[in-house]
C-alpha cells in the first residue's frame, strides 16, 4: 500500500466521463467549478448548512462541499445543467419563473435538484413534505412561499400527465 | 474553503482499514460519509495526515434476525434507514431520529457508525439505541469486541473506542408485544443541533399498565444519559400527565446541563423536563395503539 497525493479519477458530468488529476483535500465542489467546467454548482457556505452546492452524485443528493472528488471516483454527478436538454429549461425551472420561485438565483441549482430527486420518488407529496425535503436547502430572498407555490405547480404537472418530467 | 493536505486511501475490508490505521499512525483517520469530519476539516479543527476511505468495505445490509435483533453494518446510511420498512417497523424511533438529522443530502452520506464514533452529545442515534439497548461490535488491533451503546459515548466528541478501532456493526434488539415507543428532538430550525433528544420505550399490560420503562435524555449534557432508573417508578401505574411530568420534572431539576449558544441553561433544562414527558406519554400512547391493533404513523 503507499498513499499517493496524485489521483487520477473518473467523473462522469451530466453524461460527460472526464478524468481529471486531483489532491486529496480538493472538494468535489471545487473540481466541479474549475476544472470540471461546471460553475452552475454554487459555492455558499461550504461546510455543509446551506444546500446550495447540491448535486445528484449517482442519483442522489449530496453537498458537493463535502464531499472529496477523491471519493466520487467512478460516480455519475448530475448538476443543475443536466436537468434539461441544452437551451431548453425543465418543466421545474419553468415552474420556478412562473411563480417567481427565484430571486437573485443563487440557491436556485441546489433548490431545484432537490426538489426533482425529492418528486421523482414521493410523487403526490404534499405542501408539508415538500418543505420538509427542501429545509436544508437556504433562500435570503424568497421567504419560500413562492418557492413551494411553483414547486406543487410543477408536482401537480407531473400528477396530471403521468410522466416522468 | 481549503483543508490541510492529506493522504487517500482506499480500505477493501474492515482488517485492511485496521491495518492501514495502525500503519499510517495517530494522526490518521478513516473516513465513512465524512458529514461530521469533512466539515471540521474545512474549518480546520481537524487536520488528520491521512484519510483512509472505510465507504467500499462492506454492503449497507439491514438485516432483522430470527431472534428479533435488527443488525446494521455500520456503513448503514441515515436515508437507509429512513426509507427501510423493516426498520420503521421495529425499531420506529429510529426512523423518527434519523428524520431529523441534518437534511437530506448530510442523510444520503452520513453513516450510523460514523455518528456514533464521532461523539457528538446532541445526536439523535444515540439515544435511541441506548433506549434500545443495541450494541456495537468493533475491530481493533487488538481483535474484535462488543460494546454497549450506552458504555461508548465518553464527552463531546469522545467515545470508549480505542486508537485505531473501528465500529463495524449494530446490533438493536427490536420491539416486542405490549411494547411503544416515541423520540422527540427539540431543535431551533429542522436539521439543526438539538437542544434537547428524548427517547422512550415502555412496556404495557393489557390494561395499559406500564410494567417496564426506558428513557434517555440526550444534548443537554455532554453525553446522552440513561435515565431509566429515575423513571422506575411508573412501573405499575397508567403513563399520564401528572406522573409523566413529575417524573421528567425530578429528571430534568437534576441534570447536568452545559452551556450551548442555542439556549440558555434554565431554559434547556425546563425544555428537557417538557420533552421527557412527552416522550413518555408519546411512548405509552403508541404501546396503546399497536396493543389494540391500530392504524401506527411513524
Amino acid at each position: 500500500m503507499t498513499a499517493t497525493r496524485g489521483h487520477l479519477i473518473s467523473i462522469s458530468i451530466n453524461g460527460r466521463p472526464t478524468e481529471f488529476a486531483v489532491e486529496p483535500n480538493l472538494s468535489l465542489l471545487e473540481l466541479l467549478r474549475t476544472d470540471g467546467g461546471s460553475p452552475e454548482v454554487k459555492l455558499g457556505c461550504g461546510e455543509g448548512v446551506c444546500g446550495t452546492c447540491t448535486v445528484l452524485l449517482d442519483g442522489e443528493p449530496v453537498n458537493a462541499c463535502l464531499v472529496w472528488a477523491v471519493q466520487a471516483d467512478g460516480c455519475e454527478i448530475t448538476t443543475v445543467r443536466g436537468l434539461a436538454a441544452e437551451g431548453e429549461l425543465h418543466d421545474l425551472q419553468n415552474a420556478f419563473l412562473d411563480h417567481a420561485g427565484s430571486q437573485c438565483g443563487f440557491c436556485t441549482p441546489g433548490m431545484l435538484l432537490t426538489v426533482k430527486w425529492y418528486l421523482d420518488r414521493h410523487p403526490a407529496a404534499d405542501r408539508e413534505e415538500l418543505r420538509h425535503a427542501i429545509a436544508g436547502n437556504l433562500c435570503r430572498c424568497t421567504g419560500y412561499t413562492k418557492i413551494l407555490d411553483a414547486i406543487e405547480a410543477y408536482r401537480d404537472l407531473r400528477l396530471k400527465d403521468g410522466d416522468g418530467h | 474553503m481549503y483543508a490541510a493536505a492529506f493522504d487517500y486511501v482506499r480500505a477493501s475490508s474492515w482488517s485492511e482499514a485496521v491495518a492501514q490505521l495502525a500503519e499510517l499512525g495517530e494522526d490518521a483517520h478513516v473516513i465513512a460519509g465524512g458529514q461530521s469530519l469533512v466539515p471540521m476539516m474545512m474549518l480546520h479543527f481537524a487536520a488528520p495526515s491521512a484519510l483512509i476511505d472505510i465507504g467500499g468495505v462492506d454492503e449497507r445490509t439491514i438485516e432483522l434476525r430470527d431472534d428479533g435483533t435488527l443488525v446494521l453494518s455500520a456503513l448503514v446510511r441515515h436515508a437507509d434507514l429512513e426509507h427501510s420498512d423493516v426498520v420503521a417497523e421495529r425499531v420506529p424511533m429510529l426512523t423518527q431520529a434519523v428524520r431529523q438529522i441534518g437534511n437530506v443530502r448530510v442523510r444520503h452520506r452520513g453513516t450510523i457508525g460514523g455518528s456514533l464514533a464521532h461523539g457528538e452529545p446532541a445526536a439523535e442515534l444515540p439515544c435511541v439505541l441506548i433506549a434500545h439497548g443495541a450494541s456495537v461490535h468493533t475491530l481493533g488491533p487488538e481483535g474484535a469486541r462488543t460494546i454497549a451503546v450506552n458504555d461508548l459515548p465518553v464527552m463531546q466528541l469522545m467515545t470508549a473506542l480505542h486508537e485505531g478501532e473501528l465500529i463495524t456493526r449494530v446490533e438493536i434488539p427490536t420491539l416486542t408485544d405490549g411494547q411503544g415507543s416515541c423520540f422527540i428532538e427539540m431543535a431551533r430550525r429542522p436539521g439543526d443541533f438539538a437542544m434537547v433528544n428524548a427517547a422512550a420505550l415502555v412496556t404495557c399490560d393489557d390494561s395499559g399498565t406500564c410494567t417496564a420503562v426506558r428513557l434517555v435524555l440526550g444534548a443537554v449534557g455532554n453525553r446522552p444519559v440513561d435515565v431509566s432508573p429515575e423513571a422506575q417508578e411508573l412501573v405499575g401505574h397508567t403513563i399520564d400527565d401528572a406522573n409523566s411530568e413529575a417524573v421528567a420534572g425530578a429528571i430534568a431539576a437534576g441534570a447536568e446541563v452545559i452551556p450551548s449558544s442555542h439556549a440558555g441553561i434554565e431554559y434547556r433544562r425546563e425544555m428537557a423536563g417538557v420533552q421527557l414527558a412527552r416522550a413518555l406519554r408519546g411512548a405509552s400512547e403508541d404501546a396503546r395503539r399497536r396493543r389494540s391493533g391500530e392504524a401506527v404513523t411513524v
